[in-house]
């Protein structure tokens, strides 16, 4: 190796450090600050560190909070919507994969057109739809609106990946005396589980980051998702930031939790769809 | 074993029409090979007969059963595609079992299947792996022992060797050839490649813009092609073509080039007098010698020694025009050569580019 390829690997690596310690700092400091003791928070000046560490905020919101409450919401409303719309774009990815029907295009254009206005145009009719159906201020309700919201995407997704499976295995799995049916659950969808897992873990955080409608469409603690929850730790006179930062480590563990489970099929499965295109 | 008997079968795609109108019957244990240019339907037709591809018009039988209507894992049949189309998910012996399993087929009965299958393409220490640890070379075996376990009505390849590199595809062609020799049945293979069509059929499908073209022997092909298509397409390098204009002297017929040049017919054709014919002839037929009487006078334009013969490149009145011989001395040949055609190898085509019929001898002159 040469000195140029030398010097020209260590800029690289030097690039991607400063990318990794930018993206990564604010979760440094959501960390640092929920184990700061309230006393230091605003007595230290700007540390990289607390001289005291402390769990204070990590106890009082598990045990004081209704952060349970919040936590165990999110838990259903993301995990249910991932669920649900990972099962329809898999059926609707692979549809558009596969056949050619009336109106394909209409379908495929009218999907397009959802993902591009800004949803805060779309809270009130949707408030106003799910108002006397009983579906405001319930963990349903979300879980409705963040599948219609979610499908459009997700299921452009997994018709890449879909389109990056040769027809010709479906084909000989037919001939070989599988029906169409048979073929997909045997042959193609054990082919697009890195599909699957990146479709699951991108709704998952979408779900479970959501605030907006979460916001609107909720009132009161019972059925409030963890960002929303969040807010709580905001009062009028004071924002009490070592919970909050406690909250919001603790809101992390499950997202980085499901990740670490499905990254095995996750880094196989942008890669596959990058190179899909 | 089957056979299959295609009637008037069409194709359309839309507006776009690939095949008007085929007909054709294999018979049990037969090897039918389609060959034809990319694009001539051939590729289609065979997926029509699997079941891939609806039938727009016409009837497909298998065994006198018609299929048209039949799933693809109704008709019992097995198919080879170029890509392999092998379970990536699956090692080679749950590749090869599948159909079987499919079928709750008895364990006993797999297992027997497979290790007979294994035994018979070599593959018997490579059942564990994945089809992505395995040769090109491998993959196209396992891909026809997944074809030969479940011992289908009829095996229909679609192109099996075009993926593999030239000795290769020479090794796994006379696997194919013994493999129906020692399983007698019933194979439809499509390829483009008409060496492989040569080698491997009993009866070759020529086929061209949706349009059967020729069906016969390959050496019927080969020496009584049907028209300029065909003689064309078959043979490598390719028949030579000039055009000429057909006469008949005294009790003698013959073909006239543009320059004036009478080439020798050796009977008479059912054509007019003075009828605009293509004439052709075989690289291979051609003669060099500078004693023709034809005196028909080539440059030398490129001198290919394949080992085995030697191509020459030559033009005629301006036109390409080749000529193989296994005569070394051809090496050094140039810058022109004189060549003449045997009137016995000669081909005529008419106007329309169909093969002119011989005047049979009792009637002279046509």
């Amino acid at each position: 190796m040469n000195s140029y390829s030398t010097f020209g690997t260590a800029l690289h690596r030097l690039a991607i450090l400063c990318y990794v310690l930018f993206a990564l700092f604010p979760l440094f400091w959501l960390l640092k600050v929920s184990v700061t003791p309230n006393d230091l928070l605003y007595s230290e000046g700007v540390r990289m560190w607390p001289s005291r560490m402390s769990f204070e905020h990590f106890r009082f919101v598990l045990a004081h909070s209704a952060f349970p409450v919040f936590f165990r919401n999110s838990m259903i409303v993301a995990g249910a919507t991932a669920v649900i719309v990972t099962l329809l774009a898999s059926l609707s990815g692979y549809a558009l994969s596969r056949f050619t029907f009336r109106g394909k295009y209409w379908l495929v254009a009218l999907m397009l057109l959802t993902q591009m206005f800004p949803l805060v145009m779309l809270v009130a009719p949707i408030f106003k739809m799910l108002s006397p159906l009983g579906l405001t201020n319930s963990l349903t309700g979300l879980v409705v609106v963040y599948t219609a919201f979610n499908i459009p995407f997700a299921t452009f997704l997994m018709q890449s990946f879909f389109d990056g499976i040769p027809r010709e295995l479906e084909e000989a799995a037919k001939i070989d005396g599988a029906t169409r049916f048979m073929a997909f659950r045997q042959i193609v969808l054990p082919l697009t589980l890195p599909g699957i897992a990146a479709t699951l873990g991108f709704v998952f955080t979408a779900a479970w980051s959501e605030l907006l409608f979460a916001l609107m469409l909720i009132s009161g603690n019972s059925a409030a998702t963890f960002p929303v929850g969040l807010l709580t730790f905001v009062s009028k006179f004071s924002v009490d930031f070592g919970q909050m930062m406690a909250a919001g480590v603790l809101a992390l563990v499950p997202a980085c939790l499901f990740f670490l489970f499905i990254q095995r099929y996750l880094v196989q499965g942008l890669t596959a769809g990058a190179v899909k295109g | 074993m089957a056979s299959i008997d295609i009637r008037n079968v069409r194709k359309n795609f839309g507006v776009v029409s690939v095949l008007h109108g085929v007909d054709l019957s294999i018979e049990n244990g037969e090897f039918v090979v389609l060959v034809g240019p990319s694009g001539c339907g051939k590729s289609t037709l065979l997926r029509m007969i699997a079941g891939l591809e609806e039938v727009t018009e016409g009837e497909i039988r298998i065994d006198g059963m018609r299929v048209n209507e039949r799933a693809p894992k109704d008709r019992d049949i097995a198919m080879v595609f170029q890509s392999y189309a092998l379970y990536p998910h699956m090692n080679v012996a749950e590749n090869m079992s599948y159909g079987l399993r499919i079928r709750k087929a008895a364990r006993e009965k797999i297992t027997a299947a497979v290790s007979n299958a294994a035994r018979k393409l070599e593959l018997q220490p490579l059942l564990a792996r994945r089809p992505k640890a395995l040769s090109g070379g491998q993959r196209q075996r396992v891909a026809m022992g997944r074809a030969i376990v479940r011992q289908p009505k009829a095996f229909l390849f679609d192109e099996p060797l075009s993926n593999l590199d030239a000795r290769l595809r020479e090794q796994m062609r006379a696997e194919i050839k013994k493999l129906h020799r020692d399983l007698g049945a019933t194979s439809i293979y499509v390829t483009h490649d008409q060496i492989e069509a040569m080698t491997l059929a009993d009866r070759i499908v020529a086929m061209h813009e949706g349009v059967v073209q020729q069906v016969g022997s390959p050496l019927e092909l080969y020496d009584r092609p049907a028209n300029l298509f065909v003689a064309g397409f078959i043979g490598s390098p390719a028949m030579n073509f000039l055009s000429a204009r057909y006469e008949v002297g005294a009790g003698t017929a013959g073909a006239r080039l543009p320059d004036g040049t009478l080439i020798g017919l050796s009977s008479g054709y059912q054509l007019e007098e003075g009828a605009a014919v293509t004439l052709g002839i075989r690289p291979e037929h051609v003669e060099m010698s500078p004693a023709s009487e034809s005196r028909l006078r080539a440059t030398v334009d490129l001198i290919e020694p394949t080992g085995f013969g030697i191509i020459l490149h030559l033009g005629l009145h301006g036109l390409p025009f080749n000529v193989f011989t296994l005569d070394r001395a051809a090496l050094t040949a140039g810058p022109t050569v004189t060549v003449a055609f045997p009137p016995q190898h000669l081909h005529l085509f008419d106007e329309t580019g169909m093969r002119a019929f011989e005047t049979s001898p009792q009637k002279g002159k046509g």
